[in-house]
């Protein structure tokens, strides 16, 4: 990202050395800049070396509950921002057919350097007015079956699907208990798992519980380096367990929701390296980086028939958690 | 036959004879706050005389009032790593579990059973609230996953009660697992034209009723049974507002379209039998036609 933007970039606690030290180079320029002659390139040189060093140990280094910040981070990529950025004609389709359409889980048509997929995801929203339509990326029956509907019309039409997961979890309200939220997942999980194209999950942010799984049951499960996937927040986990939810970073640890530990535990395929400083720092490379990714995971399974790659997520999962822990 | 572990026999005998302190003589009915003799509320299958609540039934006493002269046969379980993620809150799992299999005597939340149904043989999966509240972790998953094989491999209905809080926290992303895992085992089943029932009991939530507990060809729940994705505890949190009354039970379901039937505890065993005969009709035809 370019150094005139960096006043508008909102700091996490942990990175505060890191906008400070960006805060000086500003300076340093702008006093440059003024004095007109003073010739600061050496001083600025040293003082990026610097940052670039600080920022490498800081996220070389991020403990679990400083990941879940990022991976919440207000200016990571969006599922509104990476569709737009790596995908061309995208389509969006509305509704369930059954009861209403939910912003909080977006999908429809799309094409994915070059080839024609059907992309779907949970949508967080950018401010105020987007997150309530958005309801906070907190999905209700209706959005997990407007994807049940949209993985059929994929396997209709030979269309690979392709699924970025970012949700705190499935919505908790009366109206969708009422609707059958639980139903809703347990098919969307189903339809996952049955679909007779490739299906490529990354979770580009938070994968929360059931609300993610639903939309995760992939032949390929990738991570972005500082997202995070969970049974439970680590909040609600500690206020269980701990009784008291001043214990999230002693939960977050317990819990295992690292993409580096959910590689190490299997239950993932592979981690998309995110731009130093994490994709909130170059939303554009980290969405880059993901678009190579997915094509590559594509790229693997094409010309593997519908009934093989129903089979190799089968057995993906009925393997998971009997070797290598 | 190394996969039969145990040959039960009628279990009558062995609850008459349950311990009489003045602890468990009696029972306090949790909905209407009656005082049952202890032995007459076991004998009643657990349900209050007074009001027909339901209140939650040990594995052991609810395969001996489902199976036929209470005969049936034990599948042996798989074992699962323990404790993976070397979970600790304010007690260690491993000492949680620990208690939980002291308690019970069971391994962990779910057994499974063989035999017959009012005639009709099938594969019965019971969860166990009593252990670590039916939590669903690996050993559960493994255990429906084994359940649902035997079933594929006799040709017969697999049918599996729920009762569960959800997901098991001290194994993490494992448990959360288990939702694509079982449901792997149950698409095998519909594969193979196999029926898949599930009997919804109290309570059923999180994970267990976002799985499994919701993919039934039939669903049937106990009277009064707790069904629910998010607790109303959580509800209540988020929206800031009382819930309506029956919300998230059995009859609410039902009248919501979530359960085909809410059925009296007492009439489950002919009506489990009726239905699954009623759904092996059509494969019975089959096979006689080829
Ligand atoms: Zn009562």
């Amino acid at each position: 990202m370019s150094k005139d933007t960096g006043d508008m970039m909102t700091f996490l606690e942990f990175e505060k050395p890191i906008a400070e030290l960006e805060g000086k180079i500003r300076e340093l320029r702008s006093f440059a800049g003024g004095a007109g002659q003073v010739d600061i390139s050496s001083e600025v040189g040293q003082l990026e070396t610097k940052l670039s060093k600080l920022l490498k140990e800081t996220y070389a280094g991020l403990s679990p509950s400083q990941k879940i910040q990022v991976a919440r981070h207000p200016e990571r990529p969006h599922f509104q921002d990476i569709v737009g950025h790596l995908f061309e004609d995208f389509t969006p389709l509305a509704g369930d057919r059954a009861f209403g359409e939910d912003e909080a889980l977006l999908g429809g048509l799309a094409r994915f350097r070059g080839q024609a997929c059907v992309v779907m995801g949970h949508e967080k929203g950018s401010d105020t007015e987007s997150r309530i339509r958005h309801n906070f990326g907190m999905a209700r029956p209706e959005g997990y079956r407007k994807a049940i509907r949209l993985m059929d019309m994929a396997e209709r039409f030979n269309l690979p699907v392709l699924t970025l997961v970012d949700t705190s979890g499935a919505y908790p309200g009366v109206g969708a208990e009422e609707r059958g939220q639980a139903e809703a997942i347990a098919r969307s999980t189903d339809k996952c798992l049955q679909v007779g194209t490739p299906l490529v999950t990354c979770i580009v942010g938070e994968g929360g519980s059931g609300g993610a799984v639903a939309i995760a049951a992939a032949n390929k499960v990738l991570m972005m380096e500082h997202a995070v996937y969970s049974v439970i927040s680590p909040e609600g986990c500690a206020s269980i367990l701990w009784r008291t939810n001043e214990k999230a970073a002693d939960a977050a640890n317990a819990l295992k929701i690292t993409a580096q530990d959910l590689l190490n535990l299997g239950v993932i395929d592979g981690v998309v390296a995110e731009p130093l400083g994490g994709a909130h720092r170059d939303p554009s490379r980290a969405m880059n980086m993901l678009g190579d990714t997915l094509e590559d995971a594509l790229r693997d399974m094409a010309g593997v028939s519908g009934d093989r790659l129903r089979e190799l997520r089968r057995e993906k999962f009925l393997a998971m958690g009997n070797a290598g822990l | 036959m190394s996969w039969l572990t145990n040959y039960v026999k009628p279990k009558l005998q062995k609850v008459l004879n349950a311990r009489e302190t003045p602890d468990n003589l009696w029972h306090k009915c949790k909905n209407c706050g009656q005082m049952i003799f202890q032995k007459e509320f076991i004998a009643n299958q657990y349900v209050c005389a007074h009001c027909e609540h339901h209140d939650r039934v040990p594995p052991k006493d609810r395969f001996d009032a489902l199976f036929d002269n209470a005969n049936y046969t034990l599948l042996d379980l798989p074992k699962v790593k323990i404790d993976p993620l070397k979970f600790k809150d304010t007690k260690k799992y491993t000492d949680r579990l620990k208690a939980a299999r002291a308690s019970t005597g069971d391994e962990d939340a779910i057994k499974v059973g063989v035999g017959k149904i009012g005639g009709q043989e099938a594969v019965v999966g019971i969860q166990n609230f009593f252990f670590m509240g039916g939590s669903m972790g690996m050993a559960l998953g493994e255990g429906i996953i084994a359940g649902a094989k035997e079933a594929l491999r006799l040709g017969l209905p697999f049918v599996m009660h729920t009762a569960s809080g959800g997901a098991r926290m001290q194994e993490g992303i494992l448990s959360l697992m288990q939702m694509p895992r079982t449901t792997v085992a149950l698409q095998m089943l519909r594969d193979a034209g196999l029926p898949y029932i599930v009997v919804l009991t109290d309570p059923t939530t999180g994970g267990v009723s976002a799985s499994y507990a919701m993919l039934g060809d039939i669903q049937i729940a106990e009277p009064g049974a707790m069904i629910a994705f998010s607790g109303p505890r959580v509800i209540e949190q988020t929206i800031r507002e009382k819930l309506p009354d029956g919300f998230q039970r059995a009859e609410y379901l039902r009248e919501h379209g979530m359960v085909d039937m809410v059925v009296h505890r007492h009439n489950m065993r002919e009506e489990l039998g009726k239905v699954l005969s009623l759904l092996m009709g059509g494969r019975n035809v089959k096979a006689a036609a080829e």
